[in-house]
């Protein structure tokens, strides 16, 4: 089991190194998003900078994670049929998603503050939450695209079914965020607990529910 | 596709939602209620407001059962009903919506402002929030059904959304008026439990046949619009 969700892993991987056209691609729209932002405003004031980070967080994850089903041909899922379980291509993908919407949220952290300042006091703190943010996006969105892809559908689908959705997780991201623009607030270390408690959710119904979409 | 459930054709249940509103509408508009500051007269909405969104979450579970059914069996009965189910559920979330917005701008906003001016504060508040979150998402779960042509795979895949939206919204929407401030009341936790300590007992006894009443209203409109396209399906086959 371990080591078919490794090898399914190692092989969306490869295939971004391959293929960095996709990556880059992100990047891209990640640097060109930010810069659009840079040239319509000034140096924005902390709750906004905190809004706009998050907003564009939403638009990389759903751009980022959106290939990952997308991309396998009708092919490809059957021959998929014949060799591995549901469970581990889903985990697989998660995984994959997570580690790919980690780097890109450090990257665009690192975009935000060297065009729009770094209003945040607690550089650690707000380092690790913008990867839990990155994470938590990540997860609920490859669950989606594993829908709009069995549904046949371009990425259109998957903002329309996952903005609605993710704005509770979005909501909670931004109330800790905003902890760590204010002198003398800690982290909020429930409302932490409640998002990671969400993502273990998540992760679960992947499980349970992939098996019921997958089969042709 | 075979009949629908026997139980739609029962009118024991359709009368007594019937009585039940009849009462509510008499007793609620008529009863006794506490003279509350702000609030005056105008918590006679309870009956109104709040049994929309008990109504709206019980047709929402129905669904969500009926999803998780379909999925256990594949019988297209379960799917049409969870469809149908859903969609009442969103009507009444609606009006559960309509009600509190109008509400909350004479009692929390000041009354002599216009209720378009005064929606964009009263629209930030959490419970509101999680309102149009769950509208919005059952409002994407309508998009995406409609998106897919084929049938057996629109139930499917449908059902498997309306279960993981369902599972992921609902914890989330009991936690935000945790995080975020509120003026609604019942703010620690779970929006209904308040109705026991916040209201009279001469109010529970409106409220509580009034709850049965509307969500009786809500099944019975959800069975017609299931029998309705169950015979157009019928049709279709013949």
């Amino acid at each position: 089991m371990t080591r078919a969700i490794w090898t399914l892993f190692k092989k969306d991987l490869l295939l971004e190194v391959r293929q960095q056209y996709s990556f880059y691609g992100i990047l891209l729209y990640a640097v060109s998003t930010l810069f659009v932002l840079y040239l319509s405003m000034d140096t924005p004031e902390p709750r906004v900078w905190n809004g706009l980070f998050w907003i564009i967080q939403l638009f990389i994850c759903t751009n980022a994670v959106a290939k990952g089903f997308l991309q396998e041909s009708r092919g490809r899922w059957l021959y998929y049929y014949t060799l591995a379980h549901p469970i581990t291509i889903v985990l697989a993908k998660l995984l994959f998603n997570v580690l790919l919407m980690a780097a890109m949220s450090l990257i665009s952290l690192v975009l935000f503050r060297l065009f729009l300042g770094a209003p945040y006091l607690h550089a650690m703190g707000f380092l690790g939450i913008v990867l839990l943010g990155g994470i938590s996006l990540s997860l609920v969105f490859t669950f989606l695209a594993a829908i709009a892809a069995k549904a046949q559908q371009n990425a259109a689908i998957l903002a329309i079914l996952g903005f609605p959705l993710i704005l509770p997780q979005l909501i909670l991201l931004q109330q800790i965020a905003d902890t760590q623009f204010r002198v003398g607030s800690g982290v909020d270390w429930v409302t932490v607990g409640l998002l990671l408690a969400l993502d273990g959710l998540v992760v679960i119904l992947a499980t349970v529910l992939f098996p019921f979409i997958w089969k042709e | 596709m075979p009949a629908v459930p026997r139980y739609m054709y029962r009118s024991w249940w359709k009368i007594t939602g019937i009585i039940l509103l009849t009462y509510t509408f008499t007793a609620g508009l008529l009863g006794p209620v506490p003279k509350l500051p702000l609030l005056q007269e105008t918590i006679r909405n309870l009956y109104f407001h709040v049994c929309m969104w008990f109504g709206m979450m019980i047709l929402f579970t129905v669904s969500v059962v009926q999803a998780i059914r379909y999925l256990n069996s594949m019988d297209r009965r379960h799917d049409l009903a969870s469809r149908h189910f859903a969609g009442v559920g969103m009507l009444f979330g609606l009006l559960g919506y309509a009600t509190g917005a109008i509400w909350a701008a004479y009692t929390w906003a000041d009354p002599n402002v216009s209720f378009a001016d005064s929606f964009s504060t009263i629209a930030r508040d959490p419970k509101l929030i999680g309102a149009a979150i769950s509208l919005l998402v059952y409002f994407a779960y309508l998009v995406l059904r409609d998106s897919i042509p084929d049938i057996d795979r629109r139930a499917r895949i449908s059902a498997v959304y309306n279960i993981f939206a369902y599972v992921i919204l609902f914890p989330a929407i009991w936690i935000l008026p945790r995080v975020l401030e509120s003026l609604h009341p019942g703010q620690d936790g779970n929006p209904a439990l308040d109705v026991k300590n916040d209201i009279s007992s001469d109010m529970r006894l409106v409220f509580y046949p009034a709850v049965i009443g509307w969500t009786l209203l809500g099944v019975w409109i959800a069975t017609l619009r299931i029998r309705m396209e169950s015979i157009k399906e019928k049709q279709l086959a013949s």
